[in-house]
């Protein structure tokens, strides 16, 4: 059994139900009449309130069950489920959160608000006769399946043959087999036999276990949806047959089997594609349900089970930075093996060597998670920005299935926030002015991941108005951010408004100026080691787009020598290396180009920033390194070589120096420093402007 | 300083050129020997190295820049003393440069006084308090207060520097 603290594993649990709980009310909302969905929701919310009331969260279990009550109603048929409905029950999801986090009077007392509400919309719904008092005070049964009764006196009485196994583990989660049993049997006329073919000899018994199976020879007046009902929130994990008796009442489980539909627990991916469209995400997600049976469902659901562990992050880090040193600790053995005559020692060396990069790489994936946890965050997102603004929007999304470092997913959250709050209150422009302009009234804001290389491209793309270039312009020139006149290119152009202070909203709605702004985007984004490009066809719509590394912790670099230090550049930025040629290497600072291929090239002689008192090497080698579509070379002594580069970020209190982004071990112990490309591009084309003015 | 009257403080003395100052023991780490120091180029002198130490990259701090004491070359006595420092409410691991380290010695508290203003050339906000071990006088050093003194001193300081070697 685990010694997890309970409260905390409940914690855990309700996150999911949460999440699964948002997802189905944000599915509901654009297909309202969905059974499955309705069931879903409702099952999760009576498992948080029941698991809430087992590990002593009275209040999220009092407040859930006024939901759970409205959401039986829909289940039942009694009542619509109406667009208010789905919009107070996100309301009441994000309030039973808060109570999970924060168990106080003050939090408490915000449930009362939300719960009036929820009535009104019930009696709305209702057309106000049914009188269904959701809300009234008035506790509703918690043994809702019994409570359906309806007017089945009449019916015929039938029997039932009900064969039920519970999991092994059923009471860690708690479950009670005999409640089970105990409903089963007000149900009608029963009679319970114990299959004891299962359980083990006493001294490999673990007591904890569920191990007794049930048959039960049922005469009910009942249909069998209501026996079904007793299940309803363990027939995930259990093998549950249900047949008509035969005579003889001798149970024939195989014969007259019939599958029980089980929770259609769709997985994000599958259910962000069902937003565009329901009808072929609804076709992949049933066919293999309708195709097993009970019985190869539950065991599917155990593998599941084993084949994921929970692992808390930190471990993971903790196991990025031993991984770390290992390919640091392999390095100096590299070079150790390489100054030795020893076969045996370098053939080790080899061989550690191989395995070292291998199980950085495995460690690496297992630091990578589909983005499909974060793309899934925001469509709750756009269906509140949506109601606010009163703006018809949908949210459609591809490749979820890209994979990123968790870390980077985590830092991902914010700016993306901003970008699609951006997108959609000055870009989608509302109904009327849509279809002014020949527009569907419904806006789009489509979310895209892909690989490029060693890149992962986020992108987020609107059909909206557009970025308006003279508007930018303007704007630019009144802040002094750009010299009247200037001609740009359009991306440069739209670069501005990454400035801080930049905004050319002429309103401030109560969208703006809430979180991040569009500069700390922007420097979110340059930490990750990743920039951001946008493109904008005025009328047409916007596009940002993310270019962000696959991982933050280790890299291929380029190890290069200035004076007596020794310095990393970011492989993947380095496009050529050239020998500085001698007439160059003469010439005062007077013109700092390369003529590579053709094309004039600025350089920056990194002994001269780095104040090295070194004597120069003979022969100067330029590391030409790109950022965007601007190259720069980079003058240094010596290229060493490719390097396997742990990044170590520097201390708060070197932050400050931008020429550097981090620095990493050496095999020998020793400290390099990882310079910071984007910087010296930047640096570079300063230069280039500056000699360009001089002349 | 009235925070540490009537107990004894436990510190670990130093020499910055055949001076003996003492730093609180509990924000000492550990205690290493010279080892390779790469250069930060364009970073304050004060911060200019950083030390791997067991792996973590470390920025080192020479402290004679801050008691305007020259700077010379590392002998076979020099040490680097691995520290935490409380930088903006959050500790920061830092190396100090050390010509010497000499004993973790207990002061009590009844040796201990009150930095003077006057008859000292160092700054007085940089030594938290001054105690008497045998004959000598140490000044203990308040680290947090001369790197925060740094950090208020960089930005200018980084500005002006870039634009040199940029031009």
């Amino acid at each position: 059994m685990s010694s997890q603290d309970p409260s905390e594993l409940f914690r855990q649990e309700a996150q999911e139900l949460l999440e699964q709980l948002e997802q189905a009310l944000l599915d509901l909302s654009e297909r309202r009449d969905d059974q499955d969905l309705i069931d879903s929701t409702f099952r999760a919310l009576h498992t948080i309130k029941g698991s809430g009331s087992m590990f002593g969260f009275d209040a999220v279990a009092a407040f859930t069950h006024y939901v759970e009550t409205a959401f039986d109603l829909v289940r039942k048929g009694t009542v619509p489920l109406t667009e208010e409905m789905v919009t107070v029950a996100l309301a009441a999801k994000d309030h039973i959160r808060n109570l999970i986090e924060h168990a106080d009077a003050a939090t408490e007392a915000q449930g009362g608000p939300i719960l009036s509400r929820l009535e009104r919309a019930v009696d709305a719904a209702s057309g106000g006769s049914a009188g269904a008092p959701a809300a009234a005070g008035e506790a509703v049964p918690q043994d809702v399946p019994v409570a359906a009764t309806g007017d089945a006196s009449s019916a015929p009485q039938t029997a039932w043959h009900v064969r039920m196994r519970l999991p092994k583990d059923c009471m860690a989660t708690g479950t009670n087999p005999l409640l089970l049993l105990d409903e089963l049997v007000s149900l009608g006329e029963a009679r319970v036999t114990a299959l004891i073919d299962t359980v083990p000899p006493l001294d490999v018994l673990d007591p904890f276990d569920c191990h007794v199976g049930w048959d039960v020879h049922l005469v009910t007046a009942k249909p069998k949806s209501a026996i079904e009902d007793v299940f309803l929130f363990v027939l995930d994990e259990m093998e549950l047959l249900i047949g008509p008796a035969q005579d003889n009442a001798t149970p024939v489980p195989d014969q007259a089997a019939v599958q029980v539909e089980a929770a259609p627990e769709v997985p994000a991916v599958a259910e962000t594609s069902a937003a565009a469209k329901p009808a072929e995400a609804k076709t992949p997600a049933a066919a293999p349900r309708a195709a097993g049976v009970a019985k190869s469902e539950a065991a599917a659901a155990k593998n599941n089970a084993a084949g994921s562990i929970r692992v808390p992050a930190e471990r993971l880090d903790e196991l990025m930075d031993r991984v770390g040193e290992l390919v640091i600790a392999q390095s100096r053995l590299k070079q150790v093996a390489a100054s030795t005559a020893d076969i045996q020692v370098k053939a080790i060396a080899e061989e550690i060597e191989r395995l070292a990069l291998e199980l950085r790489d495995t460690t690496m994936g297992v630091r990578m998670v589909p983005i499909a946890s974060l793309f899934g965050r925001f469509r709750r997102l756009v269906h509140d920005l949506a109601n606010e603004l009163g703006k018809e929007i949908s949210l459609t999304t591809s490749g979820e299935e890209t994979e990123l470092d968790k870390t980077v997913i985590e830092r991902l959250n914010d700016p993306l926030v901003h970008l699609i709050r951006n997108s959609i209150d000055h870009g989608l422009e509302s109904a009327e002015q849509r279809q002014q302009t020949g527009k569907s009234a419904q806006g789009n804001i489509h979310l895209s991941a892909r690989h490029s290389g060693d890149k992962v491209l986020i992108s987020i793309r609107d059909d909206g108005r557009g970025l308006d270039r003279q508007r930018i312009q303007a704007k630019a020139e009144e802040n002094g951010l750009l010299a009247p006149g200037t001609k740009l290119s359009d991306s440069e152009l739209f670069q501005l408004i990454f400035q801080p202070g930049f905004s050319t909203a002429s309103k401030v709605t109560n969208l703006s100026g809430r979180g991040v702004g569009m500069d700390v985007v922007k420097k979110t984004v340059e930490g990750l080691r990743g920039n951001i490009d946008i493109a904008s066809t005025q009328g047409e719509g916007t596009v940002i787009t993310l270019q962000l590394p696959l991982t933050l912790a280790i890299i291929d670099g380029l190890l290069v020598r200035v004076g007596n230090g020794r310095y990393v550049i970011p492989l993947s930025a380095v496009e050529e290396c050239v020998e500085l040629p001698a007439s160059e290497e003469q010439r005062s600072s007077g013109r700092n180009f390369l003529n590579i291929r053709g094309e004039l090239v600025p350089f920056l002689r990194l002994r001269e920033m780095f104040a090295t008192k070194q004597p120069p090497d003979m022969f100067q080698k330029v590391v030409i390194v790109s950022s965007g579509d601007i190259r720069v070379g980079l003058v240094v002594d010596q290229v060493i070589g490719d390097h396997q580069t742990v990044i170590k970020s520097l201390s708060k209190l070197h932050a400050k120096i931008g020429t550097f982004s981090g620095a990493t071990i050496l095999g020998d112990g020793t400290v390099a420093l990882i310079l910071e490309v984007a910087h010296l591009v930047a640096r570079g084309q300063q230069r280039d402007e500056r000699l360009r003015a001089a002349v | 300083m009235t925070q540490l009257d009537g107990r004894t403080l436990e510190v670990l003395t130093l020499e910055l050129q055949g001076e003996v100052f003492a730093l609180e023991a509990t924000q000492v780490y550990e205690i290493l020997d010279q080892t390779q120091i790469t250069e930060v180029p364009g970073s304050d002198p004060f911060l200019s190295g950083l030390v791997n130490v067991r792996g973590k990259v470390v920025p080192l701090a020479d402290l004679r820049l801050k008691f305007d004491m020259p700077q010379t070359a590392a002998t076979i006595d020099s040490r680097i003393v691995v520290i935490d420092v409380m930088i903006d409410g959050e500790p920061v691991t830092a190396g100090i440069l050390a010509d010497k380290v000499n004993e973790v010695t207990e002061l009590t508290a009844a040796v201990l006084q009150e930095t003077p203003k006057l008859g000292m050339k160092w700054r007085p906000e940089f030594i938290r308090c001054i105690g008497k071990h045998g004959s000598e006088f140490i000044a203990i050093l308040d680290i947090d207060r001369i790197f925060a003194e740094h950090q208020e001193a960089a930005v200018g300081m980084q500005a002006s520097g870039l634009d040199q070697s940029a031009a």
